[in-house]
């Protein structure tokens, strides 16, 4: 979840939505985020909302998060039919966090086991966790898989130990490829998500840590440019120059060696900065945020989007509690995008897929900026060009610099 | 006895009736910040104008815009009795005419003027820190003019102050003994009473022909919101009378008089004005050109034969494209030029379109004060946010089909053959202490100049005289005398004609296009440097763009300089989840916005800071005038 909430309208507090939201529900997948908001110890780089052990009490307790995540979940569905939507059965779960492994197996199970009971989970259900390498054992991911999950997403962020001491993580990075292995023998599908450009990471060690996570043999992996977020540990360190700034230009040359490396051991890019083996490995939950799918986010910060309308989640996990305790809704603002924000906003999420963009979608000034930007290099000239279906699709080059074609596109 | 004469006596002085002997008109010359203006402030309180509780510091100074400078743009003149006992014991009254002078030397013309309707002068020196370059032209000015100068040293209360040592030194400049130079601290009010004594008793008294045709001279025009023009004369010949046509003699134009006067220190009206009398004139013009400085007022009906000498027009020395930040302010841009012209004779502009910048104004100053002053007040009185470009002089260019052509715009310097270019060169003089003269000369040779002499003030100061050309003077120039030598120095420039140079116009691409407010006009022998200078400049300026752009100075066709910006390899936020799509999309609208203030060269975004940046640390000089000015 992101650090601060945007600013937007405020939310009623009984979380009712506009019946706008019903028209057109019948095409949107519809899955629920949720949201865990601790981690036992709080990395420098991280402005995610989470806490660690000591720092809440009150009715915010990791052991009463449970019950009180199931109460959103409970609001959520008399909500979603108040609106009058239809029932959808939930197609994906994605559990992130903080560290949801952090909880107890039973915790995570005991929640899902909440959203089949509310709205019911699709056959071929996608069901994921976030977990840390150290925070999982042959039981609890055998305890996952029977419960219901069918996914799980390492946070590896890097092979290399004075990379993982930058970054304050505490695993011990041998220890990923028996974890990756346990996962799969419980019967579940594995992601790695791995962190480039940490201040003082050369390119040989990016090499070794992306060549490490591909030695686990997984059919997922995420990359991502670390960001210095404001208001982190780390930027106070980037501040007083402790830490070099991070550098474009190197973010790129690593972007690139990760495209060349993973695509080399079959692993073909979807998004921007995800990589799957197969149609089939792809994160069906995530592709449901670019695809503009409805999604009910549960969790202190979480944010949801039904029909056009986004809001998010109080922050603080006692804040939290102490809404829905008082049979409350948790959100905290929302707005509803349309118009010109809503063009934006399906070109800004649909340029990141591989499957790209139709270009009739484009609004009339994106059309013209089309072959401006194939000549560029930017966009895929032949996809552009297709006779019976074109579509836009961004380059490598184009992917690195996806937020100047957005602004190209929507000018 | 007091100095302040008795009603018996004023009679004599009134207005229209004041036998010119019983006149005293003088003037005050002084640099920037050597006190001028508060020792005019004890003068008026000690003649009892100005009643101790509406006295306000520097009184005179009327524009705020002044008053926060410290400087005095607009000359004015005030009247002030003042009482003598003579030797015999019998008192006189007299009427003395303070006619305050611009101090800078942009201003030179008005300066002339206002010398010119004076018999006498108080040099004024502040004594800590001796006579600065500017002070100096000024006072040759007056002596040329014949007018009696009386030494002052200002400050004398200061720690600092070296009342001697400065004595000598103004011994040595106009001769006489160093102990007739008066000692004064215009903010303890000690020595003004013997200064204004020492003014009667040496400034001569005004002559003129009391029963000739009137000739008055216009010496100063200042355009009034509610009054319209008014005008400052000092009457040379006849008299000038309320109710009557007046003309001008340079334009024919003829005016009712609708209100005469003098200024005591508030307008005060009268029956007229006298032979030798200072005072304004109001006759409902509402534009200061047709009321010129210079200029000679006759009698409408009783036109004066020949009018007085020493009349010029002002001519602009000095160019800068001026251009609103936001296109839309461009008619209010003009508004308001409209209405500065009003009061600024000096001033012209005509609308000039840049690719880069837009529409604006192609401005002329007398100087980079000027510029400096009309930038600040457009800024301030008509809050309009303005791009100017780098100041340039005039070049005179004959093609070789002997076609001449006037560029007051670098972009528009002709290409294809060259004949000759003519540049404006100025007599440039500086003061120093004795220390810097090399630093000074290696800073003058590297600016194409010719040393016409030096003379050693006193053992420690040294007044070098050099030819430069103006174009090198409004580089920067002043930034550079007044770093290498501490601020010590100080610069008087006069313009003395022009020459032929080896110029050529360097311009400026970007990945191709040419960027017409980047364009100069330099010395052969520079263009490498300046070529070298903005492209290193611009490249940290602008920030990268998806595609690779050079950034190329060029003669012609004839690339003299090369800096590459790199393509931006990265602009994508990696992680684009539930959580972060509103603050993304935020994001992406804000960076639009942003855009749409860029202005675009062929493809290449060019945020207006650049522009701002890029141009404004080339104003090094005007901008150090103006620090200079604000101490």
């Amino acid at each position: 979840m992101s650090p601060a909430l945007p600013e937007g309208d405020a939310a009623p507090d009984d979380g009712a939505l506009p019946a706008s939201v019903a028209a057109g529900a019948g095409r949107r997948r519809f899955g629920v985020y949720v949201h865990v908001p601790f981690c036992t110890v709080r990395c420098g780089y991280c402005d995610f909302n989470t806490y660690t052990a000591t720092e809440l009490g009150g009715g915010a307790s990791q052991a009463s998060y449970a019950d009180t995540a199931l109460a959103e979940v409970r609001l959520a569905r008399r909500v979603l039919a108040d609106a009058g939507l239809p029932q959808r059965p939930v197609e994906t779960v994605f559990v992130g966090g903080g560290t949801p492994t952090v909880l107890p197996s039973g915790d995570l199970v005991r929640l899902l086991a909440g959203v089949r009971d509310a709205w019911g989970l699709a056959d071929d259900v996608e069901v994921t966790t976030e977990a840390n390498p150290d925070s999982v054992t042959p039981e609890s991911l055998a305890a996952l898989a029977a419960g219901g999950f069918t996914r799980v997403s390492f946070g590896m962020q890097s092979a290399v130990g004075h990379v993982l001491a930058t970054l304050d993580r505490t695993h011990d990075p041998r220890r990923v490829p028996d974890v990756v292995r346990w996962a799969r023998d419980a019967g579940l599908k594995v992601s790695l998500d791995l962190i480039y450009g940490t201040p003082g990471e050369s390119l040989d060690d990016w090499r070794t840590s992306l060549e490490a996570a591909l030695a686990t043999g997984v059919d997922h992996v995420s990359a991502y440019a670390l960001v210095v977020e404001q208001g982190t540990r780390m930027a106070v360190q980037v501040r007083r120059g402790e830490l070099p700034t991070p550098d474009p230009d190197d973010e790129a040359a690593k972007y690139e060696l990760a495209d060349e490396l993973l695509a080399a051991a079959g692993l073909t890019w979807y998004e921007v900065s995800n990589w799957a083996r197969t149609p089939d490995d792809r994160c069906r939950h995530n592709l449901g945020y670019w695809r503009g799918d409805d999604w009910w986010g549960v969790g202190p910060g979480a944010h949801s989007h039904v029909g056009g309308v986004r809001w998010w989640n109080v922050k603080h996990p006692r804040a939290y509690a102490d809404r829905l305790g008082r049979g409350l809704s948790p959100a905290a603002g929302r707005e509803l995008v349309s118009g010109d924000a809503a063009d934006l906003e399906r070109v800004m999420l649909g340029v990141r897929l591989a499957q790209g963009l139709p270009v009739a979608e484009l609004p009339s000034s994106g059309r013209r900026a089309v072959a401006g930007l194939v000549a560029d290099g930017l966009v895929d000239g032949r996809a552009a060009l297709d006779r019976t279906d074109p579509r836009l699709r961004l380059t490598r080059r184009g992917r690195l610099l996806a937020d100047a074609v957005v602004r190209a596109l929507v000018a | 006895m007091s100095p302040i004469p008795s009603a018996a006596a004023s009679s004599r002085i009134r207005p229209a009736a004041t036998a010119p002997e019983l006149l005293r008109n003088f003037c005050i010359i002084a640099h920037i910040d050597h006190g001028k203006s508060t020792l005019a402030d004890r003068m008026l309180q000690l003649t009892g104008v100005v009643e101790a509780r509406a006295m306000r510091a520097q009184y005179l100074d009327r524009m705020d815009i002044e008053r926060e400078r410290g400087i005095t743009i607009k000359s004015q003149a005030v009247r002030m009795p003042w009482a003598v006992t003579g030797d015999d014991g019998a008192t006189t009254a007299y009427a003395l005419n303070m006619i305050d002078t611009p101090g800078h030397v942009d201003f030179t013309y008005e300066v002339s003027r206002s010398l010119a309707a004076c018999e006498g002068a108080v040099l004024l020196v502040d004594a800590a820190q001796g006579i600065e370059a500017q002070t100096l032209a000024n006072l040759y000015l007056a002596l040329e003019n014949d007018l009696q100068v009386i030494p002052v040293l200002n400050k004398i209360d200061l720690p600092a102050a070296q009342p001697e040592k400065y004595a000598e030194e103004l011994a040595t400049l106009i001769g006489g003994d160093p102990a007739d130079c008066l000692r004064v601290s215009g903010k303890t009010g000690e020595g003004v009473e013997a200064l204004l004594d020492r003014i009667v008793e040496l400034v001569p008294a005004p002559v003129g022909v009391a029963d000739a045709p009137a000739r008055a001279m216009i010496f100063d025009s200042v355009y009034d919101t509610y009054r319209g023009v008014v005008t400052y004369v000092r009457v040379v010949d006849g008299s000038l009378n309320p109710r009557e046509r007046i003309s001008m003699m340079s334009t024919r134009a003829t005016h009712e008089l609708l209100e005469i006067g003098v200024i005591s220190p508030e307008p005060v009206p009268t029956q007229g004005l006298g032979v030798g009398e200072v005072g304004y004139l109001i006759t409902g013009v509402k534009d200061v050109r047709q009321s010129k400085v210079g200029d000679t007022v006759t009698n409408a009906s009783k036109p004066a034969a020949a009018a007085l000498g020493g009349y010029s027009d002002p001519k602009p020395m000095v160019f800068s494209g001026l251009y609103p930040i936001d296109g839309s302010d461009y008619p209010a841009l003009r508004d308001a030029l409209d209405k500065l012209k009003l009061n600024d004779a000096a001033l012209n502009y005509e609308p000039e379109t840049s690719v880069a910048l837009g529409f604006g104004f192609r401005v002329g100053f007398l100087g980079l004060l000027h510029l400096e002053i009309v930038r600040e007040r457009l800024e301030r009185e008509f809050d309009l946010d303005l791009i100017s470009t780098a100041p340039n002089v005039i070049y005179d260019v004959t093609l070789e089909d002997r076609t001449e052509v006037r560029v007051t715009n670098p972009s528009e310097f002709p290409g294809g053959k060259i004949r000759e270019v003519r540049e404006p060169v100025v007599k440039a003089t500086i003061l120093t202490p004795s220390e810097f003269i090399g630093s000074i000369m290696e800073l003058c040779q590297s600016r194409r100049g010719d040393l016409l002499g030096m003379d050693y003030l006193s053992e420690e100061r040294v007044e070098m005289r050099y030819t430069l050309p103006l174009a090198e003077i409004v580089f920067d120039f002043f930034d550079q005398l007044k770093s290498r030598t501490r601020g010590y120095a100080s610069l008087d420039y006069e313009p003395t004609g022009d020459q032929s140079a080896d110029l050529v116009k360097v311009d400026i691409l970007l990945q191709g296009e040419q960027v017409d407010a980047f364009s100069a006009i330099v010395h052969k022998d520079k263009a490498y440097a300046y070529g070298v200078m903005m492209a290193t400049k611009l490249k940290d300026l602008i920030p990268r763009q998806q595609f690779e752009v050079p950034i190329q100075a060029a003669i012609g066709s004839r690339v003299i300089a090369r800096e590459t910006i790199r393509a931006m390899r990265k602009d994508v936020l990696a992680k684009c989840y539930g959580g972060d799509i509103t603050r993304k999309r935020k994001l992406l609208e804000k960076q639009k916005e942003g855009k749409k203030r860029m202005k675009t060269i062929g493809r290449v975004d060019v945020p207006q800071e650049a522009f701002i940046a890029a141009l404004s640390s080339d104003q090094g000089g005007a901008k150090a005038d103006k620090d200079a000015k604000k101490k």
